[in-house]
């Protein structure tokens, strides 16, 4: 069959609005949140613009790099798993960051760790991440798929046992060494370690041109292991490069603002519903988008209507936990 | 040609696939059957790379399947397998223009926009393209998921029971389109299939599996026949000859 003579009486078969309608949509979000942004860098600055810009601009800067970080490893996370219930957090990643964090103050004790520079210590946190998190979850994602009742369930188990350990090795250090300790595990979104930024933002745009160079495989790994293989992507070895940068990411966010459980549940699951494609093109622009406007207003709703008094972790948590038990009642992970 | 040299897999301790040896002539269409459990699927999974084989090795044009990489294989040899369930909701277009994937990398060119078309069109799924999977019938889906394989344009063609959901009607259709792929673009078809009519009318080569090894191969008048029936599914078929084709009648 010769195709000249039957590709033109065939009319063009995609919707017209496929393709402009994740763009506009997109695009309207990034207006809401440059407008979010100009906001909070403006708001009461009562001319003190020396101190206010390099102020809430390092703020900024940190909420973009939890957003991104939070919004594209969930996307991926569930991509990987192959449904839209699971993220890293509740799978037990950043459980394990910070039974890493504990582990190596109780190992080295605090003295050493002080004395390790601080970039140094994250490297080195985040390197033994990678590699936990690559053999355990590679072993649970590499291969066929598993139900999800299993999924959920090993998630748990891993969660209460990471933070068991952590706790348990908490309760061992010596007093004077956890307050050390204390001062790392209590980031969180109104107090980051500014002296973390640079070297997250390094790591996370590391990751990212990682990602980038894999990014068509994305939409062909949603397709389900047999479908990806038939399809010529060497499924094993992709999916262990993206759990790694996932372990990358979750090390970031949670060393800057400490353990969110239920956040990129929310944005990765709003992000399929308003971006009205399935395409990774648009879902991940789009989650990390929805993730930095919810917590650039949320941070200025934290700060001046309640200043300060309630964190804006609690607020995210609330509404993330919200949907996750919408989620698992509907049963959308099937 | 497919080369199949003492192929086992097990689970645990079941072996599933036991020591199969079969050569798969190029061209054609070969089917395969067999009762449930036989390992005929098992079988094609180990050929097109899905599952992991215990011992033995499977060369497509020499090509041991193993060891060559995935991307150049995907471009010789697809398979469709026998459930298949996509969490995303894709419409019928945006499925079959992903058996592009292997040219593409995820930007079609007009070239393989072209071949998409032909596709729909082959399977008759033009005036519904646009539509979302999870909006058609299980035999509209199934053809959609054909359509995706016959995209991928490969010299071997891998279908596990095809004709899965499909009404009488739309089943024979297929096995026509499935004939004509052979015969006019020169492709390999193999086929896992139930009905044991259809292979008899549409194959050129039969494989008769049991309890995973090849219990039987040969044309079908060779495989149609009361006595090697009963060798495979252990029950009395009487067979007749329908306008010089062999009808099993297995109902009785
Ligand atoms: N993942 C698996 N784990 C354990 N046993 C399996 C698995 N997949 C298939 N089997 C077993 O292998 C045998 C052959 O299965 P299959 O190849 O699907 O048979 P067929 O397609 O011929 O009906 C069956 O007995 C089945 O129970
Ligand atoms: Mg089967």
């Amino acid at each position: 069959m010769s195709l000249e003579t039957v590709a033109p009486k065939i009319a063009a078969p995609t919707r017209p609005l496929t393709f402009s309608r994740p763009a506009k949509r997109l695009f309207l979000l990034g207006l809401l949140v440059a407008g979010a942004i100009i906001i909070f860098m403006t708001i009461d600055s009562r001319g003190n613009w020396d101190f206010v810009i390099p102020f809430r601009g390092t703020k900024i800067l940190a909420l973009a790099l939890v957003s991104y970080a939070i919004a594209v490893s969930t996307v991926l996370f569930q991509t990987v798993a192959g449904n839209r219930i699971l993220s890293p957090s509740i799978m037990g990643f950043d459980a394990l960051y910070v039974l890493i964090q504990t582990t190596l103050v109780f190992v080295l004790g605090a003295q050493a760790t002080v004395t390790l520079n601080l970039q140094a210590r994250f490297v080195l946190e985040v390197t033994c991440m990678v590699l936990f998190a690559g053999i355990l979850y590679r072993w649970l994602f590499g291969g066929t798929r598993r139900s999800l009742h299993l999924l959920i369930l090993v998630g748990i188990i891993f969660g209460v046992l990471f933070r068991s350990f952590a706790n348990m090795m908490m309760r061992l250090i010596d007093p004077n060494e956890f307050v050390i300790l204390q001062d790392m595990l209590f980031a969180s979104f109104n107090s980051f370690d500014r002296n973390l930024l640079w070297v997250s933002a390094a790591l996370i745009f590391g990751g990212s041109i990682v990602l980038w160079r894999i990014g068509h495989t994305f939409d062909i790994l949603a397709l389900g292991r047999e479908t990806a293989v038939n399809l010529g992507i060497n499924f094993q070895r992709t999916v262990t490069i993206i759990l790694v940068v996932i372990a990358i990411f979750v090390s970031v966010s949670t060393a800057l603002v400490g353990p969110v459980t239920f956040f990129g549940l929310l944005v990765a699951n709003l992000a399929y519903q308003l971006a009205g494609t399935y395409k990774h093109r648009w879902i991940l622009p789009f989650a990390a988008g929805l993730a930095l406007l919810f917590l650039v207003s949320g941070q200025m709703v934290v700060e001046r209507l309640f200043s300060f008094n309630t964190s804006l972790s609690i607020v995210v948590e609330f509404l993330g936990g919200i949907v996750f038990i919408i989620l698992l009642i509907r049963g959308a992970g099937r | 040609m497919i080369e199949i040299k003492d192929v086992s897999k097990s689970y645990d301790k079941t072996v599933v696939v036991d020591g199969v040896s079969l050569k798969i002539p190029a061209g054609g269409i070969t089917s395969i059957i067999g009762p449930n459990g036989a390992g005929k699927s098992t079988l094609l999974a180990l050929i097109s790379r899905l599952l992991p084989m215990n011992s033995g090795q499977v060369l497509v044009d020499g090509l041991n399947v193993t060891t060559t990489p995935g991307d150049a294989l995907a471009r010789k040899l697809s398979i469709l397998r026998q459930d298949n369930h996509i969490g995303s909701r894709l419409t019928v277009h945006d499925l079959v223009t992903f058996g592009r994937y292997p040219y593409s990398k995820g930007r079609p060119t007009i070239e393989d926009l072209k071949h998409v078309r032909m596709a729909l069109q082959y399977l008759n799924l033009e005036s519904m393209s646009g539509r979302f999977l999870d909006e058609l019938s299980g035999g509209q889906r199934q053809r959609a998921f054909v359509a995706m394989v016959l995209c991928q344009d490969t010299d071997y063609v891998l279908l596990d029971e095809p004709l899965n959901n499909l009404d009488m009607k739309h089943a024979a259709a297929m096995m026509k389109l499935l004939r004509r792929t052979a015969d006019e673009l020169g492709k390999t078809v193999v086929l896992v299939l139930h009905d044991v009519n259809f292979a008899s009318c549409y194959s050129d080569y039969i494989v008769a599996m049991k309890d995973g090894k090849i219990a039987y191969r040969g044309n079908p008048s060779e495989i149609i026949r009361p006595d090697i029936m009963r060798g495979i599914y252990d029950m009395d078929i009487a067979v007749q000859d329908v306008d010089g084709k062999r009808i099993a009648i297995y109902y009785a």
